[in-house]
């Protein structure tokens, strides 16, 4: 039981994750959405659709989304939900090593405040 | 309004959409899920039958539409917005979801996990404070 939630939780850290990141890295490809006309919006998912980071991006956030319906079912959300924050920590590295952003010692220094209320959310249990 | 000011307002408003329906669709989901029984062991059987109960029921389905439209928010704003900006700003959801999850699903929140989620909202406003793009337009 506790390992099936143990595996649900690293597919929720990795695998969502990496997904947002594909999916980011498509985004930005297809250029920034000046138009926000339900058409325009349309035509700019269409364009990202043909990308195929934003593919291999959905798949891995449906894995991480399955499995944290797998994980909902064991805790409750108000565990589960700060508890996926430590994807922040994936988050700010993964966005510099892989989609070249610049964290700037600020944005480090916040997303380790959010790692530090994750980790206090985590032991703070009832 | 300068075009940078205008980049701000865009994203702000687009981060207000991600906060409403994003912590909805995470607070269905979690309703729902607690009446579906855990899965047991990792065989294909016992996968499918998890989550042919898990789809089942309307409450999930009424969150996937919450995400959805989440999810469209998040990726706009990714169009323009660093990653690294956007998913911690996104991190005041998780008081929404602690709120919603006491209110509606009756969930204890100790005091200790409210100061962490505190920090977090802290944290959230530290990032904000930082450029929203660092990339050059490719």
């Amino acid at each position: 039981m506790i390992v099936t939630g143990v595996i649900f939780y690293l597919f929720i850290l990795l695998s969502g994750t990496g997904g947002e990141m594909c999916v980011s890295r498509a985004m930005k490809s297809i250029g920034e959405v000046t138009d926000f006309r339900p058409r325009s919006i349309a035509r700019a998912i269409g364009r990202a659709m043909k990308v195929p980071w934003m593919w291999i991006g959905i798949a891995l956030m449906a894995l991480g989304f399955f499995s944290l319906m797998g994980l909902l079912s064991m805790a409750n959300v108000s565990f589960v939900y700060p508890a996926s924050a430590l994807s922040y920590v994936v988050g700010a590295i993964g966005g510099k090593f892989f989609l070249g952003e610049t964290v700037s010692k600020e944005r480090w220094a916040g997303v380790l405040l959010v790692t530090l209320g994750v980790l206090l959310v985590v032991v703070g249990r009832g | 309004m300068s075009p940078s000011r205008v980049l701000r307002l865009k994203t702000y408003a687009l981060i207000c959409a991600m906060l409403i329906f994003g912590p909805l669709g995470d607070v269905l989901l979690g309703k729902a899920m607690k009446k579906v029984s855990p899965m047991r062991g990792w065989a294909p059987a016992s996968i499918l039958r998890f989550f042919v109960r898990a789809f089942s029921s309307p409450t999930v389905w009424l969150g996937i539409g919450s995400l959805t439209l989440f999810f469209v928010a998040y990726v706009l704003v990714l169009s323009w917005a660093d990653y690294s900006y956007v998913q911690p700003a996104s991190a005041l959801s998780y008081g929404l979801v602690a709120l919603l999850a006491v209110i509606a699903l009756n969930e204890k929140i100790t005091l200790v996990r409210w100061s962490g989620v505190l920090l977090i909202c802290l944290g959230v406003i530290a990032v904000g404070q930082t450029a929203p793009r660092t990339t050059e337009p490719r």
